[in-house]
């Protein structure tokens, strides 16, 4: 049984004079443990996919089951419970409380979730630990680097032990060193801690340490390839070709 | 194309501009309010005294309303700057597009006068409608007949009001005008981008720097509050200075030491939205120390002068019926105007006896004759028996610690009563009589000053020598009561002893108090009228004698009461109008702050929800964040009132009895009505910006 299951998903923009299909008729199975990157140009639709799976936007039509659960159903409180218990979110822009330290940011998400002081202190030392942003705890975004706070962000993401973990562009605003730190960290926990993590990315590199990438263009699944037994890179390599197919959409993939 | 623009930039930022436009309603429509008194009142049939009363009246609130307007002007200055602050990227935009700052200048003027006439409109139209309410009241309160009155708009207090705001409105347009003409695109540009750097400060010293701006406000709440029988002008602006860097210095590090407590509480902070609830107080605080002094110093002489007001307004009321209970009360006595040292010497060893039905049988006259139920009495005094003997070496010692009390070296005779006149008196007033063994006396007064300082003497028993009787306390401390009928407690000691003890020889002034033969107040009014002249006639009518004056003295509860009404209601009025304006200032700069704050904040919120945070905690957060926020001036403001209005209470002691309750429960309705009002303005808007956009 997979873990997230889309069944014909679509999500319109627009009146019916103007109609925009940001997504249309989608369909995949996410399984447990799969460290998925959903790739496409810009405008193809990928971020609308990405909130319809994350409950901030509602879908038009079709069904989302997380662990059976219909998500699309669910309102109110319920959707907040949900959100606030199953999902983990990676933005591009961080979207760190400036005004809490590192330590606070990541507790904040377990404080929302009503966990006991004590327990709080030591998740939080757990999954620095995991990112390697120990020694940052004590400081404020504004005294850490990119790669800093977004691995901080990654951490509150994931110290609620959610069934899934929502990375958009998650690299977007990192330069290339911040960039491959953060993505061996996600495939560290993906690999180590059995972490489910769906990456929304325009950027091959990225893409290359997820073990399967989804191809989107105008709203629909384009290709999709599966890194099995490849290294890295022919798996990088297999993701240009298919990129080079899409085409007209290489430079900007890059 | 102007015009429309500015329609739709205000259309845009409603939300910012609500508060905005909101007080200024409220500031047009209190000062029409209370300018338009004089129209208002016109049409009330009220006597000379009480329309004496409300010329005065008229006056001190046109001098005041100088005053109000500087404190709208200085807050309309500052809230429109702070609203051009929140728009340098669209003046940006406007810049890059190629329109010249004479033509954004030109915007703002429209912008300007759009809400400028918008609010003095709405304003005078609310202000007409309660200025009808505000007739109701002034006639209550004079008891004047509202059978001619009609709905009434006073065209002067209009004018005025447009004139003054008018002012201030220009002074706005000329101030941003001013700001755009000197601002450079690329800092527009760029205001947005501010590094979003947190300016930490160092929790330990703030700490210390708290503990020592409280010890130091300690320390001027006690010289204020409970030394005041010791303070002097000097100390007196030495402690206002102390309080207010102190309070400066409190907010400065209030908001760190109070996260620096929590943060130590690991279960309080690491529960829910805690971090991040105190962590936005403590931003916001850190960044407002400055506002936020003003707004609780503002606050804090709002609270006095309310409840100052109020309590002056009902006691008052209350002491007329307390001091003065009977109708008349008239008073006679011969002064020495002597030349020579020989001559003084007559008069000061043996004082002068007076009997006033004796100057009136001269003339054929009966005193008592519009008199029902009336009292005769002379006061005495021993020319051995001063103020000086009576403190003796007590004097120099209590000089230095009383200098408020004992300010003069002048020396004068004691007055003395005599014990069945007291008890006659008495019985008069329906108050209680007293009974004292023959050897003892009893001191008193009403004066509460006075009253302190003659417990101090008191307690060691002094004994005390008149016409050669030597006489003991009956009481250990000062007994609480009066003689001469007015309408505060102003007897500042006299000494009642037994008739045994008085030389009749001695007798002085001759006082009479009573009521008058009448039973409803237009007879009595013509029997009081008709004792005035008579006793106008007698007193300007004295024989002259060589080296000797008269000193004369008469008043009547009417009277009294017409210009204790008087007292009150400007009282009243004066300070409802400071007090109302503070307030809406207070709460005006509040709510900008902490709605600007909270639309700098939305990306906060939003990324709560994300990650799964209750709609029910962020509506808690936003409550708290906007209550500590408005509380924090509040408390301190009560703290320095609490202080400050016990001096305040000692200050006017003079004209001042009785209870603080209901003027404090009167004052807190008012700042809970308009204070509590911006708050909850505040919060709901808040919520409103913060909420999900869909």
């Amino acid at each position: 049984m997979p873990l997230l299951k889309l069944e014909n998903v679509e999500k319109y923009y627009g009146s019916r004079s103007c109609l925009t299909k940001a997504v249309d008729n989608i369909s995949f199975d996410v399984e447990k443990g799969e460290f998925t990157a959903i790739m496409g140009a810009s405008g193809s639709g990928k971020t609308t996919l990405l909130n319809c799976i994350s409950t901030i936007d509602r879908v038009t039509a079709g069904h989302i089951y997380l662990e059976n659960t219909d998500i699309t159903a669910l309102k109110g409180k319920a959707l907040n419970k949900f959100r606030r218990e199953k999902l983990g979110f990676i933005f591009q822009d961080f979207n760190l409380m400036d005004t809490l330290t590192a330590y606070e940011n990541i507790a904040l998400a377990l404080s929302i979730q009503k966990y006991a002081a004590k327990d709080i202190d030591k998740a939080v030392k757990t999954v620095a630990e995991q990112l390697g942003i120990t020694d940052v705890l004590s400081k404020y975004p504004y005294q850490m680097s990119g790669g800093q706070k977004q691995r901080v962000a990654s951490a509150r993401a994931i110290v609620t032990n959610p069934k899934l973990v929502l990375a958009d562009e998650p690299t977007g605003a990192l330069d290339s060193k911040s960039s491959k730190l953060l993505l061996e960290r996600l495939s560290y926990l993906n690999h180590e801690h059995d972490a489910t993590i769906i990456m929304v990315t325009h950027d091959s590199f990225s893409a290359s340490y997820a073990s399967r990438v989804l191809f989107i263009k105008d709203g629909k699944v384009f290709n999709e390839i599966n890194r099995g037994a490849d290294t890295r890179k022919v798996f990088f390599n297999k993701i240009i070709d298919v990129l080079t197919l899409l085409g007209g959409d290489v430079s900007d993939a890059l | 194309m102007l015009f429309k623009i500015s329609m739709s930039n205000i259309r845009k930022s409603i939300k910012d501009y609500t508060v905005y436009f909101f007080t200024l309603i409220i500031g047009v429509a209190i000062f029409y309010v209370f300018n338009a008194i004089e129209t208002q009142t016109a049409f009330l049939k009220m006597n000379e005294d009480q329309r004496e009363m409300i010329n005065i009246l008229i006056k001190a609130i046109a001098g005041v309303s100088v005053f109000v307007a500087v404190v709208l002007g200085l807050l309309i200055v500052y809230a429109s700057r702070f609203l051009m602050k929140r728009r340098n990227k669209e003046f940006a935009l406007y810049m890059m597009l190629g329109m010249s700052k004479w033509k954004i200048s030109l915007l703002l003027l429209c912008e300007t006068v759009i809400i400028g006439v918008g609010s003095l409109f709405v304003g005078l139209l609310i202000g007409i409608g309660l200025s009808q309410v505000m007739s109701a009241v002034v006639a209550n309160l004079f008891e004047a007949d509202m059978n001619s009155y009609r709905f009434t708009v006073s065209a002067s207090a209009i004018l005025k009001t447009i004139l003054y705001f008018s002012i201030m409105y220009v002074v706005v347009i000329i101030r941003s005008g001013f700001v755009i003409s000197k601002c450079r695109l690329i800092t527009l540009m760029q205001s947005g981008k501010r590094s979003e750097k947190i300016t930490m400060k160092n929790p330990w010293v703030c700490v210390i720097v708290f503990i020592l701006s409280a010890a130091v406000l300690g320390y001027a709440y006690y010289m204020v509050g409970w030394d005041y029988l010791r303070i002097s002008g000097n100390k007196l602006v030495t402690a206002i200075i102390m309080g207010a860097v102190s309070t400066f210095f409190i907010f400065w590090s209030v908001a760190g030491m109070l996260l620096r407590v929590i943060m130590s509480m690991k279960g309080v902070y690491n529960k829910g939205l805690n971090s991040f609830t105190f962590r936005q107080i403590s931003s916001k605080v850190n960044t407002t120390v400055a506002s936020m002094t003003v707004i609780c110093l503002m606050l804090f002489l709002t609270i006095c002068t309310l409840s100052t007001a109020f309590v002056i307004r009902n006691s008052l009321n209350r002491q007329v019926q307390e001091f003065y209970p009977v109708d008349m009360y008239a008073e006679f006595g011969r002064t020495t105007s002597a030349e020579t040292p020989e001559e003084a010497k007559n008069f000061t060893e043996k004082p002068l006896y007076t009997s006033l039905k004796d100057e009136y049988e001269k003339k054929g006259l009966d005193l008592y004759e519009e008199f029902g139920e009336y009292c005769d009495f002379h006061n005495y005094a021993d020319p051995n028996f001063t103020f000086n003997t009576f403190l003796s070496e007590a004097k120099d010692e209590l000089k230095k610690e009383l200098p408020s009390v004992i300010s003069t070296d002048d020396d004068y005779w004691l007055e003395i009563i005599k014990l069945s006149d007291y008890n006659k008196l008495m019985k008069l007033y329906g108050l209680k009589t007293l009974d004292i063994n023959d050897n003892e006396y009893v001191l008193c007064a009403s004066f509460g000053g006075m009253m302190g300082f003659y417990d101090e003497i008191l307690k060691d028993k002094a004994e005390i020598n008149v016409f050669g009787n030597t006489l003991v306390p009956h009481f250990n401390k000062t007994y609480k009561g009066f003689i001469r009928p007015a309408v505060q407690p102003i007897n500042g000691g006299l000494f009642i002893v037994p008739d045994s003890a008085v030389d009749e020889n001695a007798a002085c002034d001759n006082i009479i108090v009573g009521n008058l033969k009448a039973s409803d107040a237009k007879e009595k009014q013509k029997l009081e009228e008709k004792f005035r002249e008579k006793w106008g006639n007698v007193m300007g009518n004295l024989e002259g004698e060589k080296g000797i004056g008269y000193s004369e003295y008469m008043s009547s509860r009417r009277e009294e009461a017409n210009s204790t009404v008087g007292l009150s209601a400007m009282v009243t009025f004066l300070g409802l109008y400071i007090g109302f304006i503070f307030l809406v200032s207070c709460g005006a700069i509040l709510a900008l702050k902490e709605l600007s704050e909270s639309s700098d904040s939305v990306p906060r919120y939003t990324m709560l929800r994300k990650i799964g945070a209750e709609e029910k905690e962020i509506t808690k957060s936003l409550f708290i964040q906007s209550g500590i926020f408005f509380l924090l001036p509040l408390l301190l403001a009560c703290l320095h009132a609490f202080v400050g209005m016990k001096f305040g209470m000692f200050a006017i002691s003079m004209i001042v009895t009785g209870g603080m309750l209901k003027p404090i429960l009167f004052t807190a309705a008012v700042v809970v009505l308009i204070y509590g009002g911006y708050f909850l303005l505040t919060f709901l808007g808040s919520k409103a910006i913060t909420k999900e956009q869909k």
